[in-house]
């Protein structure tokens, strides 16, 4: 047994542990420690899960193929795609991978940069997630084109002045920045598993000891690598920023109202750094519970991340507010029926589900464990959520009856019975808050989940309504043409697209560790920093599991 | 003269109308051949271009389908095939040009591309002489001269100066090269006038 005692700056001890040094043997007989252990074992032991995940995510790919192929043999006809809405899911799809692929990167390189020591158990995870899911950003405008085969022409007879370009050679500066990122800090652990794991199957342990190229942990090996890291880690933050940046330009580059505006670049940087964050809490949750990594992985970084979270909703929110506020107050003739259909209109739920689901809800709880007073509510003996709930279900159903059934002299029950449904909701919420505080980690999960859904909802609100009402229609609006209903090849290529996006990440996790080894290793002290002692008398940070 | 596919309308009528209390208007939009042409300047791939004439036009040989340009231009003049166009034997009978955008070809964008082969027989586009209203002029701007179906020349710089022509969305600055000329009385019954 080794003692491991950690200690904060001030030099107070935080935490004192235990730590098992029982070594464990890789199959063949070479050891790895418990540490080694716990991080590889995904990487060695592929059970029957792992090939269910696999088979499921390659059955949706394949539709998604078949889909494609449909669309190849027919043309872009079998689409829901129309002159007058000629942007769809593709492209909605497009701009949400390339959102969630924001920030791994970026996340990365700036607690690199800041030195954060906390960041260790989750920087490959998240780099992984740029990784994956710009594969799948930069397929989809191709996937959009009516004619693929002639993508070479973008090289050939590339103009630098169509945003297009700017995308193509932004992304893919991005795909190779980040994947040198991903691997170098990944070398050393390709060396690990080079030496110990003798027991995978061949072409993985040529693949280690390729992709390890001959690393040998000597000093003056680990100060190129630091140095190199380093570099990237500076270079990487631009190039991230232009990503997006560009992304927005290709609408904000026209003059289509809705799309014709300023702030679209620093708004869809902030809407995907929100959405990316958001997508590292969920991989650092399914990871967590997956492979079992909750000492890596604990309750801090998930206060951390909800920290950062938060700021990057509260961002976004303010973006949103810059962008349709100004608009709205103006309600300038060319915008105006495409803000009165998202705020009122056809697509006003999803819009509203956007701005207050996606984003209010999510920033209410990841605050809720900081809000000390809402112990108190705990202890208020009539806010339980069962009853509440209950009786606010009640009263609901029974003013949707009332106002069914009900001759229309007597509405006023209707009204009042509606009013007491939403107060009975009200309190059911208000209920549930102390008990979601008292689990910080799912507030942070779900309120990241909805932040990911909205992004892509919220994609889709730019994409496709403002292509609905445009100044002048190409086809009679009142034939229903100009609307747009996205059709069976759409969907499959999309959820074909998901599953290869998941494919590759669980893929990844299988192939190598995905919580650096080397890194956490060396300071695995650091990761008990506990809870802040303000927060100690809250009861939320006595039981800070999920 | 295009074998223009179903579904598309290179130039369509818009009946327009400001307000309740004015009465209707038809608005005919083809493509305004842009002078600062948004179409030309977001396509990737140089397929849309403009011609030292003033006409746009779209290399249908050239174009990979990805649509900014229809996305780009505020007048929607723009119509891709989204399937494989119907064919007619007289359509497929001819050498591809730029100019007619014959054959059709699936995956493409075409538009109206102000009948150059028309044009370089001295003869005005197809929609102009189609026109038995004579409501559209159809000229070159050097030589200070439009001409109508009825066979009516006028001198474009009176006609503009005079007649209060406006262009439409010219505020956008993409120098539209369509005029609009106003109703002159303001009967229901009454016919717009354009040129080019
Ligand atoms: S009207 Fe549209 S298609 Fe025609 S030149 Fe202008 S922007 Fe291009
Ligand atoms: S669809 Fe064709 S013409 Fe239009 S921008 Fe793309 S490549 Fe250019």
């Amino acid at each position: 047994m080794i003692l491991m005692v950690s200690k904060d700056k001030k030099g107070r001890v935080m935490s004192t542990r235990a730590v098992n040094n029982t070594m464990h043997q890789a199959s063949a007989g070479t050891a790895l420690s418990e540490h080694e252990y716990a991080l590889l074992k995904p990487v060695m032991e592929w059970g029957r899960g792992t090939y269910l995940v696999l088979a499921i995510c390659s059955t949706v790919g394949i539709f998604g193929l078949y889909a494609y192929a449909t669309q190849l043999r027919e043309g872009l006809v079998v689409t829901g795609m129309r002159d007058q809405v000629s942007w769809g899911l593709y492209i909605t799809n497009f701009v949400f991978f390339i959102g969630i692929s924001h920030v791994g990167a970026l996340l990365s390189s700036i607690l690199r940069l800041t030195g954060a020591k906390w960041r260790y158990p989750i920087t490959r995870m998240a780099e992984a997630i740029t990784f994956a899911a710009l594969l799948f950003g930069a397929l989809m405008p191709l996937l959009d084109l009516g004619r693929p085969e002639r993508i070479a022409n973008l090289i050939s007879h590339g103009r630098l002045q169509s945003p297009i370009l700017w995308d193509i050679l932004s992304i893919t500066t991005y795909l190779v920045g980040s994947s040198i990122f991903l691997y170098l800090p990944l070398i050393p652990d390709l060396a690990l598993m080079r030496d110990k794991l003798v027991n995978v199957p061949g072409w993985r342990r040529w693949l280690y000891r390729v992709l390890a190229m001959g690393w040998k942990a000597r000093p003056e090996q680990h100060e190129r690598l630091e140095h190199s890291m380093n570099t990237m880690a500076v270079l990487i933050l631009p190039i991230a920023i232009m990503v997006h940046t560009v992304v927005s330009w290709i609408f904000a580059m026209t003059l289509r109202p809705g799309w014709n505006s300023t702030i679209f670049g620093p708004y869809f940087v902030a809407g995907a750094l929100a959405s990316g964050a958001a997508s590292v809490v969920l991989a650092m949750a399914v990871f967590r519970r997956m492979y079992h990594l909750e000492t890596y992985i604990t309750p801090l970084h998930f206060r951390n991340m909800a920290a950062l979270v938060l700021v990057l909703d509260l961002v976004y929110l303010y973006f949103n507010l810059a962008e349709y506020a100004t608009a709205a107050y103006k309600m300038e003739l060319g915008e105006r029926a495409l803000l009165m259909e998202l705020f009122t209109g056809r697509l006003a739920p999803v819009f509203w589900f956007t701005q207050v689901v996606g984003l209010i809800v999510p920033a209410i709880l990841l605050m809720l464990p900081s809000i000390g007073m809402l112990a108190r509510a705990r202890t208020v003996p009539w806010l339980r959520p069962i009853p509440l709930g209950a009786g606010g279900a009640v009263l609901a159903v029974a003013a949707l009856g009332a106002s069914r059934f009900l001759p229309a002299q007597n509405s006023n029950i209707a009204t009042y019975l509606l009013w007491a449904g939403i107060a009975g909701a009200g309190l059911f919420a208000l209920s549930l808050l102390p008990r979601l505080q008292a689990r910080p980690v799912a507030c942070a999960v779900i309120a990241s989940g909805l932040i990911v859904l909205q992004a892509w909802l919220k994609r889709y609100i730019i994409v496709v309504p403002v292509l609905q009402h445009p100044y002048l229609s190409s086809h009679e609006p009142a034939l229903g043409i100009g609307l747009y209903q996205p059709t069976w090849v759409e969907w499959g290529i999309t959820a074909g697209a998901m599953a290869g996006f998941v494919m590759v990440y669980f893929l990844f996790s299988r192939l190598f560790p995905i919580v650096s080894v080397w890194e956490t290793e060396q300071r695995e002290s650091i990761q008990e920093i506990p809870v802040p002692v303000r927060h100690a008398h809250t009861p939320a940070a006595a039981s800070p599991e999920v | 003269m295009h074998l223009v596919p179903p579904g598309q309308e290179w130039i369509k009528i818009y009946n327009l109308e400001h307000s309740s209390a004015t009465s209707a208007y038809f608005f005919p939009r083809p493509c305004m051949q842009c002078d600062n042409p948004p179409c030309v300047n977001v396509c990737p791939v140089g397929a849309s271009y403009k011609r030292s004439d003033g006409i746009v036009l779209i290399d249908q040989e050239l174009c990979i389908g990805c649509r900014f340009c229809m996305a780009a231009c505020p007048y929607s003049a723009r119509y891709f095939n989204w399937g494989e166009p119907p064919h007619t034997e007289l359509e497929l009978s001819q050498p591809y040009s730029v100019e007619t955008n014959i054959p059709h070809r699936r995956g493409v964008v075409e538009k109206c591309v102000f009948c150059p082969a028309l044009t370089r027989q001295g003869q005005i586009p197809a929609c102009g002489a189609a026109c038995p209203q004579g409501a559209i002029y159809f000229g070159d701007e050097h030589e200070d001269a439009v001409t109508n179906s009825l066979g009516e020349t006028y001198r474009l710089s009176e006609m503009l100066d005079s007649g209060a022509a406006h262009r439409h969305l010219e505020e956008l600055g993409t120098e539209p090269r369509v005029w609009y000329l106003p109703p002159r009385t303001l009967s229901a019954n009454d016919s717009d006038g354009f040129q080019g």
